[in-house]
């Protein structure tokens, strides 16, 4: 507020007031929405525990229409899915990244980039049909399971989704290391290898986690592929074995469930907890990775004076 | 997937329709009094009905160009809850509303009214090249419920068996659950094991069973294909094995056996009452039987 009385001299222009206003608002606007869903998300989650126990929720059956509604299974399912995909997407992005930035010569990079980039415009419904009729029959049968509805095909899916937003991120962060600091590492006679492993990916750390945090949020938020591809059994998940098993996921239940339930119900609660506890891990996810880049980026600038 | 598709080939028709009808030639009657414009009575419910009722409403439109029917699916308790909500003229269900249910519409002022408008089986399907030809009712409700998890304990290879279900908003999930894995007890407790898969639509499961030759799924007569082998099925062990076919539901034969459901909220008038009238006639009716389902008259 006091920048706009700092200001309030210059405005001459009334367009110019528009214009700021404006821009002040969409500002806020973002702060604004998110607390409006947040708000809205516990004004429409909160009846469930007037009517059920919370012990209730912390149950292993899902079975809404007849009020079994333990989420457990729901929750086991989403993280083994998002674990593995993140598991696949990770080590994948960042060696991807890592070749376009650092290895692979100018012409290459130049159609590398912009390919890894549509892949990542590629609707996810699209992805889940390929993974209904391509992954599916794959996975059942080179990896003899008993069917390819399982967590695992939904993990490489969302790896496959994953993958780009990593890359992309990742790939501009060690495009931003000063060619200095390569040329110093190679006139000390490191080879290849060891200057981007031992500085131009470490002085690219920030960004290069920015890429993971993205790419686990767009992974845990992901709806429709899973919802294809998993086989959505509400079985509990234990341990990493459970990705060759059937799962369900949260917000598949969601998906599938919004439309069938009448409002205000008890079910319906329950499915907006469930949007609720969807909404706290991501927020969980993001506060961690900005407390992480806020260290790192005080140690850097500690380093540098 | 293929739900997805084919709900935008629906939106897709729909709004075709609605476009012909907006750019149509005068209306050949105007029945409710000064009205001429075109109508839309929009029709929203079950899976298992939404082909049937697309096809009805295509039908219709063609005999009366100024009455549009807009037909979308989504599970029969969506098409109960738009009832409820009193978001939609006429709900469709594959099975009949529950009673509290009836008693959450009552609350929001609208009165249901029940409408049989065709029979369905539901034929239990595998794998074409699965040796299991017949199973009774009880050894279906031990594969759902999980007590039996190889096929080689139903007479079959040794292979896992992997069920198929619809999703818990369906109307033929619920049937097949009192009807099968309960085998109509209502105070049987046994649910689906939590390992079944639940898939979204009913082509998902015809694909699923087509290409695993682990699957055992349940499906609407009206979308069996020929990529499915269907199972012939037993009341019990001394009773006739009887294969699901249009046939076998007219005489009763058949276990798995259903109406299928319109609702509409109190006393139906005008547009409505006519297309429900017309649904029971003979032409309708004929249009029900090309479809797989069975006529009511």
């Amino acid at each position: 507020m006091t920048s706009t009385k700092i200001f309030n001299g210059a405005h001459r222009n009334p367009l110019e007031f528009v214009v700021e206003t404006l821009v002040r608002i969409s500002g806020y606007s973002a702060v604004v929405f998110v607390a409006l869903i947040f708000l809205f998300l516990i004004q429409e989650s909160l009846p469930t525990f007037g009517e059920i126990h919370a012990g209730e929720l912390w149950n292993q059956r899902w079975y809404p229409i007849e009020n079994y509604f333990g989420i457990l299974p729901l929750l086991s399912g989403s993280l083994i899915i998002t674990l593995g995909a993140v598991l696949i997407a990770i080590p994948f992005g960042l060696m991807t990244a890592i070749y376009i930035a650092e290895i692979a010569p100018v012409w290459l990079r130049e159609i590398l980039k912009p390919l890894v980039e549509i892949l990542g415009g590629i609707p996810s419904v699209v992805l889940g049909f390929l993974g209904i009729t391509v992954l599916v029959p794959l996975v059942r049968e080179v990896l003899y399971l008993p069917t390819g509805l399982t967590a695992f095909t939904g993990a490489v899916l969302l790896a496959g989704m994953a993958i780009p937003t990593i890359v992309s991120v990742a790939e501009d962060a060690l495009d931003t290391v000063p060619n200095a600091y390569r040329d110093a590492a190679l006139a000390l006679g490191a080879t290849h290898w060891q200057t981007i492993w031992r500085v131009t990916l470490p002085a690219a750390r920030s960004g290069v986690l920015t890429a993971t945090m993205l790419g686990i949020g767009r992974a845990i938020g992901e709806t429709m592929t899973v919802m294809m591809v998993t086989g959505n059994a509400p079985q509990m998940a234990s341990g990493m074995g459970s990705l060759f098993i059937s799962l369900r996921t949260m917000t598949a239940t969601i998906a599938a469930e919004m439309g069938e339930v009448a409002n205000g119900s008890l079910h319906y609660h329950v499915l907006f907890s469930i949007g609720l506890i969807l909404f706290l891990i991501s927020l969980a996810i993001n506060i961690t990775a900005s407390a992480v880049l806020f260290r790192t980026r005080r140690r850097t600038e500690r380093l540098l004076s | 997937m293929r739900a997805i598709g084919r709900r935008y080939i629906t939106i897709g028709i729909v709004t075709g329709v609605l476009a012909l009808s907006a750019c149509g030639s005068e209306s050949k009657r105007s029945q409710s009094d000064n009205t001429v414009d075109s109508v839309t009575l929009t029709n929203r419910g079950s899976d298992t009905i939404v082909n049937l009722a697309l096809a009805w409403a295509e039908a219709y439109h063609i005999v009366y160009p100024d009455v549009s029917i807009s037909v979308t699916g989504g599970g029969s308790g969506t098409g109960i809850a738009a009832m409820i909500n009193g978001t939609v003229d006429i709900a469709n269900a594959s099975r009949k509303m529950k009673d509290k249910e009836i008693s959450n519409a009552k609350d929001n002022g609208f009165v249901p009214l029940e409408y049989a408008i065709a029979r369905d089986g539901i034929a239990v399907i595998v794998h074409p090249q699965n040796p299991v030809n017949r199973l009774t009712l009880q050894q279906l409700s031990d594969i759902f419920s999980g007590k039996v998890t190889n096929w080689i304990d139903v007479g079959g290879e040794d292979r896992p068996i992997v069920c198929l279900s619809r999703e818990v908003n369906s109307g033929t999930h619920v049937y097949f659950l009192e009807t099968v894995v309960r085998m109509g007890n209502k105070k049987d407790e046994t649910f689906f094991a939590p390992s079944t898969l639940l898939l979204p639509s009913s082509e998902g499961i015809i694909s699923e069973v087509s290409h695993n030759p682990n699957a055992i799924g349940y499906d609407g007569l009206g979308y069996v294909t020929e990529a499915v082998k269907t199972i012939a099925v037993a009341p019990d062990y001394t009773s006739p094995y009887i294969s699901p076919t249009i046939e076998n539901v007219i005489n009763n034969s058949y276990p798995i056996s259903r109406s299928l459901y319109m609702y509409v909220s109190g006393e139906p008038t005008g547009y409505t009452k006519d297309y429900i009238d017309w649904i029971y006639s003979s032409e309708a009716q004929l249009i029900v039987k090309e479809l797989g389902f069975v006529p009511v008259n």
